[in-house]
C-alpha cells in the first residue's frame, strides 16, 4: 500500500462509483441516470483574477453550491439500491439534505401531501385518520438525530480494499436536525391498549414497506417528522412524513409513513425477518437488533487525500452511538499501540453524530491512524478482530468496528479494515 | 445539600432528551387534541393489508405449486430467474440454498433463500402480495399470491406437489429455520472484548 503511485483525485473518484455502481436495472426507470454517474463531470471552473474589480451575480431563488465545490452521493441510478454520504467532503455535523444517504426498495415516490394521510389504528381505542395538516398542530419538536443504516460498513468488514474512501466505507449514515410529533402524543390521541406491546408502522413507497417497532420505543423517543433541517423532508427522506426512532438502524425509521397499527406481537415482516436479521456462530440468528453500536470514523486523512509533507494535520471524523451519549473519543496514530483523547467539537446530545478532532505531527514515518468511540453505556467500539470473533465472518449488520487510514511515508493515506 | 440534589436529578432527567420538551404528556395536558377524523371500518379495511405469522391477515382464496409454477414463469422469473436462482444483490435469490447446516456466520456468500433461512410462511405471501412484482406491486389476485407461495414453498420441499394453499394451510406450514431466530442480546454489551 506504501507503494501506491499517486494518482489524481478525480480518477479515484470515477474509477470509485464504477466500482461501486452495482446492478444496472436496463429495463427499469432510472437506468440513464446510472450512465451519468461515469461520464466525467464538468470542466474545471474559472474564477475572474481580482473578484473585486467588478459587480458579481445578482440575487437568486434558490442558492447553489460554489462551482468549485462538488460533493456527490454514489452510486445513483438504481430503484433498489442505495446511494451514500460523501462524508470525505463535510463539516460539522449536519449532513445537507440532498446528499442524505439514500436506501430504497422501490424508487422514490411522488406525493402529493395534500392527499397524504397516517391511518392510526389495531389495538386503540380511537382509529384515527389524521392529514399532514393535522399533525402540523400537534406539539412539536425538533431534535438532531443521526440515521444509519445496520448494512453501513459492510464492504468494509466483507470485502475491504485500500482503495476505499470514507463514503464507500460508511456512506449509509447521516445527521439532520427534524421536527415533528412525538409518537408518545399520537399514542395518547387514539389511545393505546394496555396489551399493545409492537407496532407496525408502514410506508406509502411502491414497496409498502414495513417494520415491527415495540410500543416502549415509540414512548420513548420516536417522533413522526415532517422537516429536516428546516424546510420539507425531501423525497428521498419521506416526504411528506417519516417515522424517526433514534438509535435504531435505518431501515425502521420507515419513509413516507401512511400507516401504524397497535398490535400484541411483531407481525413478522419480510424486512425484520429474511433481511436485517444477523447470523452468529452457534447456529443462531439475531432478531430485531435495532440499535446501532456505538462507532467512529476519522474523515480526514483519508483516501484518497495525500498528505504533501510532514508537519501538523488535523485528524478529525464522527462518533456516534444509537444507545445514548457519545462520552469520548479515542484516537490513534500508532495502529492502536496508544490512545490519546480527541477534542469533541459539537453538542453531546444522544443518539446524535459528534464531530471531534486531534491535531496530529507528523514527522513522515509511516503510520496507522485510528478512533475509538466510548458512550454512555460504557461501550467501547470493537476492533474489526473482536467484532469477527464473535459474530464469524458471514455475519449481516452492524459493522461498528474500529476503523483504520495508513498513511504512507510518502503522503499516501489508504484504508485498513482488519483492526 | 437536598437542593444540590433537586438540581442535580433535574439536570439528569433533562438529560434523557435532546430538549425539556415534556408539557404535552402531563396530567393536566390535553388527552386529546381532536384533530383528524375517526377512521371508518372501510379506510382500515382499504389499507390493512399486513398478514401474520397466526395467519391473521390472510384473505380467501388458494393456489397449488402448478397454478404458481405458471404466475413464476409470467411475472417473476424476468427478474428472479427461472429457477429462483434470483440476480444478486437487487433481485435475491428465492429457492435452492443449501439445507441442513444453518452455518450462515461462516459465510456471507452461503445463499439465504426461503426454506434454509426464513422463519415464517405467511411472510412470502405478505411480502408477494404488498410489493411484488416490482413493476406492478399488488397486481397479482389473492389466488395468484397463493399459488405463487405455493410454488416457492414446494421447491423448497415446504410443501406437497398437488397440496392447495389457503389462509388455513398456510399458517401451519413449520419453517425449518424457525428455531434459531434468538432475539436481540447486545443491551449491557460494554463492547471492545466484551462485545456481543
Amino acid at each position: 500500500m506504501a507503494d501506491t503511485p499517486p494518482i489524481s483525485r478525480r480518477t479515484l473518484i470515477t474509477g470509485a462509483a464504477v466500482a461501486a455502481g452495482g446492478v444496472l436495472l436496463t429495463n427499469l426507470p432510472g437506468a440513464g441516470a446510472q450512465q451519468a454517474a461515469t461520464t466525467p463531470v464538468a470542466p474545471p471552473p474559472s474564477a475572474p483574477s481580482d473578484p473585486t474589480k467588478g459587480p458579481g451575480a445578482p440575487t437568486t431563488a434558490v442558492g447553489e453550491r460554489s462551482p468549485f465545490v462538488n460533493p456527490q452521493r454514489a452510486p445513483i441510478g438504481e430503484i433498489t439500491g442505495t446511494s451514500l454520504t460523501p462524508l470525505q467532503d463535510l463539516t460539522g455535523t449536519i449532513t445537507p439534505a440532498d446528499l442524505h444517504f439514500t436506501r430504497i426498495h422501490a424508487g422514490v415516490p411522488t406525493i402529493d401531501p395534500a392527499k397524504h394521510t397516517l391511518l392510526i389504528h389495531g389495538l386503540v381505542d380511537r382509529p384515527v385518520e389524521l392529514s399532514v395538516a393535522d399533525l402540523k398542530r400537534f406539539p412539536a419538536v425538533t431534535r438532531v438525530h443521526f440515521i444509519e443504516c445496520s448494512g453501513n460498513g459492510r464492504a468494509a468488514y466483507r470485502t475491504p480494499k485500500p482503495e476505499m474512501t470514507p463514503q464507500q466505507v460508511d456512506g449509509m449514515m447521516s445527521n439532520s436536525e427534524w421536527t415533528g410529533v412525538p409518537l408518545a402524543v399520537l399514542f395518547r390521541e387514539v389511545g393505546v391498549k394496555p396489551e399493545a406491546s409492537w407496532f407496525l408502522a408502514e410506508g406509502g413507497d411502491a414497496a409498502l414497506l414495513d417494520r415491527s417497532i415495540p410500543v416502549s420505543k415509540g414512548r420513548d423517543d420516536a417522533l413522526v417528522v415532517w422537516a429536516q433541517n428546516g424546510e420539507a423532508l425531501r423525497p428521498e427522506q419521506g416526504f411528506p412524513i417519516r417515522l424517526l426512532v433514534p438509535g435504531y438502524e435505518g431501515n425502521a425509521n420507515v419513509k413516507w409513513l401512511r400507516r401504524i397499527k397497535l398490535g400484541a406481537e411483531p407481525f413478522m415482516t419480510r424486512w425484520e425477518t429474511s433481511k436485517y436479521t444477523d447470523p452468529l456462530p452457534a447456529d443462531k440468528v439475531r432478531m430485531f437488533s435495532f440499535e446501532m453500536d456505538a462507532k467512529s470514523i476519522i474523515t480526514s486523512p483519508a483516501y484518497p487525500e495525500r498528505l504533501s509533507g510532514p508537519g501538523w494535520w488535523p485528524i478529525r471524523g464522527l462518533a456516534w452511538s444509537g444507545r445514548g451519549r457519545i462520552t469520548r473519543v479515542d484516537v490513534s496514530t500508532d495502529g492502536g499501540k496508544t490512545w490519546l483523547a480527541a477534542q469533541l467539537l459539537t453538542a453531546l446530545t444522544p443518539k446524535t453524530h459528534v464531530r471531534f478532532e486531534h491535531m496530529w505531527q507528523w514527522d513522515g514515518s509511516e503510520s496507522l491512524l485510528m478512533s475509538r468511540a466510548t458512550d454512555d453505556q460504557g461501550y467501547v467500539q470493537p476492533t474489526m478482530a473482536q467484532l469477527k470473533a464473535v459474530r464469524g465472518a458471514g455475519t449481516d449488520y452492524h459493522f461498528n468496528s474500529i476503523r483504520a487510514w495508513r498513511v504512507s511515508h510518502d503522503g499516501v493515506v489508504t484504508f485498513e479494515a482488519n483492526t | 445539600m437536598s437542593r444540590v440534589l433537586v438540581i442535580v436529578t433535574a439536570l439528569v432527567l433533562a438529560a434523557c432528551r435532546a430538549d425539556a420538551r415534556d408539557d404535552y404528556l402531563g396530567e393536566k395536558d390535553p388527552k386529546q387534541f381532536g384533530l383528524g377524523h375517526a377512521a371508518s371500518a372501510g379506510e382500515v379495511a382499504s389499507l390493512d393489508i399486513d398478514v401474520s405469522p397466526n395467519g391473521a391477515g390472510l384473505p380467501p382464496g388458494s393456489g397449488t405449486p402448478e397454478q404458481g409454477a405458471t404466475v413464476f414463469a409470467a411475472t417473476c422469473a424476468s427478474c428472479h430467474g427461472v429457477n429462483g436462482e434470483g440476480k444478486p444483490p437487487a433481485y435475491p435469490q428465492l429457492v435452492g440454498g443449501p439445507k441442513g447446516a444453518f452455518n450462515f456466520a461462516t459465510d456471507f456468500k452461503i445463499p439465504r433463500t426461503i426454506g434454509n433461512y426464513w422463519p415464517y410462511a405467511t411472510t412470502v405471501f405478505d411480502y408477494v402480495r404488498r410489493a411484488m412484482p416490482l413493476t406492478a406491486p399488488g397486481s397479482l389476485t389473492p389466488d395468484q399470491t397463493y399459488a405463487v407461495t405455493a410454488y416457492l414453498l414446494n421447491r423448497e420441499g415446504l410443501l406437497p406437489a398437488g397440496a392447495t394453499l389457503d389462509a388455513r394451510s398456510l399458517p401451519a406450514i413449520q419453517m425449518p429455520a424457525r428455531s434459531h431466530f434468538v432475539p436481540d442480546d447486545r443491551r449491557g454489551s460494554t463492547g471492545g472484548a466484551n462485545v456481543r
